[in-house]
């Protein structure tokens, strides 16, 4: 798969993808179909596993050739070495973790530095839903409250709060929308929350 | 979906004694074994199938005379199957000491004259595979695709990425651990013991004496079902159902699993030999690449080459998923390439045999992988 390809097809992927070093160690918890290693080891010769419970994904990840762990996320990142990777790559999974605190604080710990991203509960069209009194359903949301996978509502702010208090350095944070960055009013503007991190010295 | 017919077996005589880890060798053996498939020109579509406890080389199809004996993969192998033979060389070999062709307990020992019964040497996963690579040395066999097993075939897979570490591009290891647990010995210990306190065994004489331990064969199958079965598979299939209306206030059959475990152990005692079921229990038992270095599998696994595929079933309590994790977490440490799989499947062990979609459509994809790597490969040397 190359950048053009991935770009089309993920564009929020492919911003990313700017920020991991080629030739580099890559772990991506909660790979889904193993999109974006598939990119990062055709592309950029990366090395890297992917973790996913699905096994519809699995099969994906398997059909592109990427390797895949099957495991839940929330059993942790037990099988993985202490700063094992380059990158640890959390994209669009972190919200659907009961154990959100404990996962954040793993991959700190097998990662020298992680990318994570999530949706922006800020992103101004949820606050506009919830000021006429009901939850957000959008793109980036597009469940009802009560079958949606993703449990934790989170914003910008909340998140590097989060990350300083498990010891993360927040060394980029950007907000995305369909895939390209938002400069102005990032918190309202934004409906993906990318933070780069790194582990507080 | 079609089968790979109807296949017959070949035997190759090692003159060349083969020496065992246990101190002894064998000389002048037997290896029985199937082949599936078409060999390329440059040899390097071959996988090697291992069996497990109470299998052989008959991995597929079926026998001209025999057409109702169909292997016991047939399901994984074949033309337009997960492992391909339109696309794949695959050989099956009986391993040492087994009773369905290769030299085992039952045969005339050389040096003696006399039917090896008890004196048959104590072989290892390490010896069986060091007599496959002999014969994959006789045809001409230098690397394998892939090596692939479930369950104690799946030992011999992991065992010939650290034996023989060029000798292997892909790995394929179901339903399998790095080594038993006191749990796994336990059950094992059992079955070899109602074995050897059967008064038909005679030290393992039996031969001479015409006779066979079958009570004692078949208490031991009914021991080891138990372990392939889950729990809740044998309540769904049997629960507490009664072979009659009513309880017999006796020690007969009661309940349907009693017929059920039963009737598999007489099965089984008809046709496997007692010797055999001993040696393989052992081979099971000893099994443990990390015994040789402090128990640290990730050092045991540090000079494998091989890519690899490991595939546990959630259900499985006689080689957990845990146990796959460990080799999974050893080979991850070692930086290897692995896909790993955990199949939430309901049977237990034996899931590693049957049918399921997500299982077989992954083996599937892993393979058309290699598929594609050979095909270029060659076109490259072509080039």
């Amino acid at each position: 798969m190359n950048f053009d390809e991935l770009n089309q097809l993920r564009p929020d992927l492919a911003f990313i993808a700017h920020w991991i070093a080629p030739n580099s160690q890559v772990l991506d918890v909660g790979c889904g179909d193993g999109v974006m290693l598939d990119y990062l080891q055709t592309d950029k010769n990366c090395h890297g596993y992917g973790i996913e419970i699905a096994d519809d994904k699995v099969l994906s990840c398997a059909k592109r050739g990427v390797q895949v762990v099957q495991q839940d996320m929330e059993l942790g990142l037990g099988l993985f070495d202490d700063q094992a990777f380059a990158t640890v790559l959390c994209l669009s999974s972190l919200q659907m973790m009961k154990h959100v605190e404990s996962l954040l604080t793993d991959i700190a710990r097998v990662g020298r530095e992680a990318i994570v991203s999530f949706p922006n509960f800020a992103y101004w069209p949820h606050r506009l839903t919830l000021l006429g009194g009901r939850m957000p359903v959008s793109k980036s949301l597009p469940f009802e409250w009560y079958d949606t996978p993703n449990i934790r509502c989170a914003t910008i702010g909340d998140f590097a709060d989060l990350a300083n208090s498990v010891g993360l350095e927040v060394l980029e944070c950007v907000a995305l929308h369909d895939g390209r960055p938002v400069k102005w009013l990032p918190n309202w503007r934004g409906s993906l929350a990318v933070f780069r991190l790194r582990r507080a010295s | 979906m079609s089968t790979v017919g109807i296949v017959s077996p070949q035997t190759h005589l090692f003159t060349e004694p083969l020496q065992l880890q246990s101190g002894a060798s064998i000389a002048d053996y037997t290896l029985m074994f199937e082949t599936y498939g078409q060999l390329n020109a440059a040899k390097t579509n071959a996988v090697l199938v291992c069996h497990a406890l109470n299998a052989s080389h008959h991995v597929a199809g079926c026998y001209a005379d025999a057409p109702d004996n169909v292997g016991w993969w047939d399901n994984m192998i074949g033309p337009g199957k997960p492992l391909d033979t339109n696309h794949f060389f695959v050989i099956g070999i009986n391993n040492l000491g087994s009773c369905f062709g290769s030299t085992g307990p039952m045969h005339i020992n050389p040096a003696t004259g006399k039917i090896y019964g008890a004196d048959f040497p104590v072989v290892t996963v390490e010896d069986w595979v060091n007599a496959q690579a002999r014969l994959a040395d006789v045809l001409g066999i230098t690397q394998f695709a892939a090596v692939m097993g479930g369950s104690l075939g799946g030992m011999q897979a992991l065992s010939w990425s650290m034996q023989f570490p060029t000798r292997l591009r892909h790995c394929v290891v179901i339903a399998s651990t790095a080594k038993l647990s006191a749990q796994n010995i336990a059950f094992n210990d059992v079955a070899r013991q109602a074995i050897v306190s059967d008064p038909d065994f005679y030290g393992g004489d039996y031969y001479a004496h015409s006779v066979v331990p079958k009570s004692g064969l078949k208490v031991a199958r009914m021991v080891g079902h138990i372990t392939y079965l889950s729990n809740d598979d044998m309540a769904d299939k049997f629960g507490r159902d009664l072979k009659q209306d009513d309880y017999h206030f006796g020690f007969g059959v009661d309940f349907e699993i009693e017929s059920y475990l039963r009737y598999q152990g007489d099965k089984f005692s008809a046709y496997f030999d007692a010797n055999t079921y001993l040696l393989i229990t052992k081979a099971l038992d000893y099994f443990d690449p990390a015994r040789h270095f402090d128990g640290d599998l990730t050092h045991a696994l540090a000079k494998t080459e091989a890519r690899f595929l490991v595939i546990s079933f959630t259900t499985d309590w006689r080689f957990s998923p845990e146990r796959s994790r460990e080799i999974v977490r050893s080979l991850i440490s070692n930086k290897r390439h692995i896909t790993y799989a955990e199949i939430d499947a309901p049977h237990g062990h034996d899931a590693f045999l049957l049918d399921d979609a997500r299982y077989l459509n992954l083996v599937r994809a892993y393979f058309e992988h290699i598929v594609e790597h050979i095909v270029e490969h060659i076109a490259k040397e072509d080039a």
